[in-house]
């Protein structure tokens, strides 16, 4: 299986090849058992050097950012700035007891955290960061992506049965409700761009744009514009977040599913949510921002690995900050106005750009398809300025006086 | 390897098949046929056709279990067997005909095919575009048709689920 | 083809692992509770005693929700495979989407009339 030497092995095949050349170094050792470990390396570096570091950290910059938006500190003790407030949450719940509770069934409620952090941190299998930098560049990427969050619904409910709670229970079940139905709509939204590039593989729909913002199928035509808002609320929203975290309503549900977890499996729940964010981010980026995609500047391989991880970074960051504004500043909608979003508005707008893009492919010749880019990525750029003349319009109508507009990054 | 590894597979997804059935307890069995599904999609991709492993996975073991599960927390089942007296034998009576029926066709089915290599699969074979060809040229009625079967499923699950509305005056 | 799946199989690994490792560093470094049946192993109702089952019965609201979903959801995965080959299909498939299209967009439509969207 693994005998077919020009098989893809994403950025470790290059130098699996040299290691167990004839005069390579590693000669004697045969050349599966190589690659298994060259494998094994690269997906243990991303897990533990990328997606453990990124989710928590992200805890901490989160609680920051909502600080800042609500004119309050947030963490700031644990190292500079509070930095490591994530590692300090980390070995508190380390020191907690494990727990659980008589009632439960032992088996489930021990299981339920596997299902869930799998069902996240198996996504980055196919999450691209560069060129060559991908784990598994499988040809159902999108899909895949789509398949194996299915496993976090089945880890809510069952996290929400096996409790044997009734605020876990109900959690569970809205939860469920909650990520199926949104769903549909993200499931309909990436068909905008599948149509345009007819494949699904994250990589090649990456490699179908360019990195200037006209070729992102975000500008593409009208409906991919709509189609990357629809599929953005409704990530939002199958990742549990706030203004759509009904199942975790501490006021009414106590803490959802999750209410009789307790210690590191409580924070397992908390780390594959926090660790959602940069997939949403991931997956936003790829479909719709052009993924990796760099002016060409530079031709040195490492340099523009390292240029093309910063980009898709940064960009796949950016959302993860959207989420944090969008959770800071909207009130949580109730479980009427959350069904009726998603079937009434989502679904169907989400049916109307998958047909408009077939039409429009069939029906508007690229000369004119390059004009509308343009004049889309025109008026996406007219609507920032306007954003930010109106923020400003806002600052100055209240009148603040110079020690209100006082601000400092790191406070 | 390739072989070893599909009788591994294989094993397990039968294994957890049995749990299915075996276990008295109505979720942990539908768990177990969560565990059945994703292995049938290790199965697929074994055998290269690789977007019916992730469309297995996201209609079944995504969807279908979910709804699963919902029907059996919502009519709230016990471990208990709710069927109690003479009716309890008969139905048992009844499911091992079946059973034994069953067998014995499989074991017919058995005997009468020839195991061996299946031989290496074309290239593409299995990938989304060659399930596309097929489907919207060789097989585009049956799929039309789908769509209508759909619809028979939505209508019938709002007039079992809801209740008819008195009309109002406003 | 098959050993991209290795990778795949890593993360899933890897992904059990974090969770065995952290929860069983919890275990060896986190407190033990020395006394059995203790106030804590209880069902947690915001303080009260727990009182009647924990798995009552639920709104039959989920039920078509679920329904509704797999509905729409065989919808998208027959819509996979289109989007794939709609360049090489053109209009004639174009055609034979929005027919696809139109007779669910018929049951959204009748869900829609009847009331069954509302949460009520």
């Amino acid at each position: 299986m693994l005998a077919d030497r020009d098989s893809s092995l994403g950025p470790m095949k290059d130098l699996v090849l040299y290691l167990t050349d004839v005069a390579g170094p590693l000669r004697f050792a045969p050349y599966e058992l190589v690659a298994m470990v060259a494998m094994l390396l690269f997906g243990a570096v991303v897990v533990f050097g990328f997606v453990l570091p990124v989710a928590g950290i992200t805890s901490w910059l989160e609680r920051r950012v909502w600080a800042r938006i609500q004119s309050r500190v947030g963490p700031n003790r644990v190292g500079p700035q509070g930095f490591l407030q994530w590692l300090a949450d980390g070995l508190k719940n380390l020191m907690k007891e494990d727990i659980i509770p008589s009632a439960a069934d032992p088996w489930l409620f021990a299981l339920a955290p596997y299902l869930v952090v799998i069902g996240f941190v198996a996504t980055f299998a196919v999450v691209p960061f560069g060129d060559v930098l991908v784990i598994a560049d499988l040809d159902i990427g999108i899909l895949y992506i789509t398949a194996v969050t299915g496993l976090v619904v089945v880890g809510v409910l069952m996290a929400g049965w096996a409790s044997n709670n009734k605020w876990s229970l109900l959690g569970g079940i809205r939860s469920a409700a909650q990520i199926v139905s949104y769903e549909i709509p993200a499931g309909l939204s990436i068909f905008p761009v599948v149509l345009l590039t007819g494949t699904l593989s994250m990589q090649e729909i990456i490699r179908a744009q360019g990195w200037a913002p006209w070729h992102w199928f975000l500008f593409h035509d009208p409906f991919t514009f709509a189609a990357f808002f629809v599929f953005f609320v409704a990530a939002l929203a199958e990742g549990n977040r706030t203004p759509f975290d009904l199942p975790e309503a501490e006021s009414e549900l106590v803490a959802g599913f999750c209410t009789e977890y307790s210690g590191m499996r409580y924070l397992l729940f908390f780390l594959a949510e926090w660790g959602n964010l940069y997939v949403i981010g991931a997956i936003v980026t790829t479909l719709f921002l052009g993924g990796w995609q760099v002016p060409p500047v530079t031709e040195h391989p490492v340099a523009l690995a390292v240029f093309q991880l910063a980009t898709f970074f940064a960009k796949a960051y950016f959302f993860v900050f959207v989420a944090m504004w969008v959770r800071a500043t909207l009130p949580r909608v109730r479980v009427d106005q959350l069904m009726i979003l998603c079937w009434k508005y989502m679904v169907p707008i989400a049916l109307v750009n998958v047909v408009g893009t077939a039409i429009w492919m069939v029906v508007v010749p690229t000369s004119l398809g390059r004009v509308v880019a343009i004049a889309m990525t025109i008026g996406g750029a007219a609507l920032v300025v306007i954003f930010f003349r109106r923020v400003r319009f806002h600052l100055r109508r209240a009148r603040l006086g110079p020690a209100d507009y006082y601000y400092s990054p790191f406070i | 390897m390739g072989a070893a590894l599909f009788l591994l597979v294989a094993a397990l997804t039968v294994v957890a098949a049995l749990g299915v059935i075996l276990h008295p307890n109505p979720v942990k069995s539908a768990l177990f046929l969560v565990v059945t599904l994703f292995l049938l999609a290790a199965v697929f991709v074994l055998l290269e056709a690789h977007m019916i492993a992730a469309l297995q996975i996201i209609v079944y073991a995504g969807a279908i279990m979910v709804l699963f599960l919902f029907v059996i927390m919502l009519l709230n089942l016990r471990n208990d067997d709710p069927e109690r007296g003479r009716r309890r034998y008969v139905l048992r009576g009844l499911a091992w005909i079946g059973g034994v029926a069953l067998a014995i066709e499989l074991a017919l089915l058995v005997r009468g095919a020839s195991v061996g290599s299946a031989g290496s699969a074309p290239a593409g074979y299995g990938g989304a575009a060659a399930v596309a060809r097929s489907l919207y040229t060789d097989f585009l009625l049956p799929f039309e048709l789908t769509s209508i079967l759909l619809l028979a499923a939505v209508v019938g699950a709002v007039v079992l689920a809801q209740k008819q509305r008195r009309p109002t005056l406003s | 083809m098959l050993d991209q799946y290795i990778g795949v199989v890593i993360t899933f690994a890897l992904g059990a692992v974090i969770v065995l490792g952290m929860v069983s560093g919890s275990m060896i470094f986190g407190a033990r509770s020395t006394s059995r049946r203790a106030v804590k192993d209880e069902v947690f109702e915001c303080g009260n005693p727990s009182s009647g089952p924990a798995r009552g019965r639920f709104s039959v609201h989920f039920y078509l929700v679920a329904i509704l979903f797999i509905v729409f959801d065989v919808e998208v995965v027959f819509m996979y495979p289109w989007a794939i080959v709609f360049r090489q299909l053109g209009v004639p498939g174009l055609i034979e989407m929005l027919t696809f299209v139109a007779i669910l967009g018929f049951g959204l439509a009748y869900v829609w009339r009847r009331g069954a969207l509302a949460w009520d």
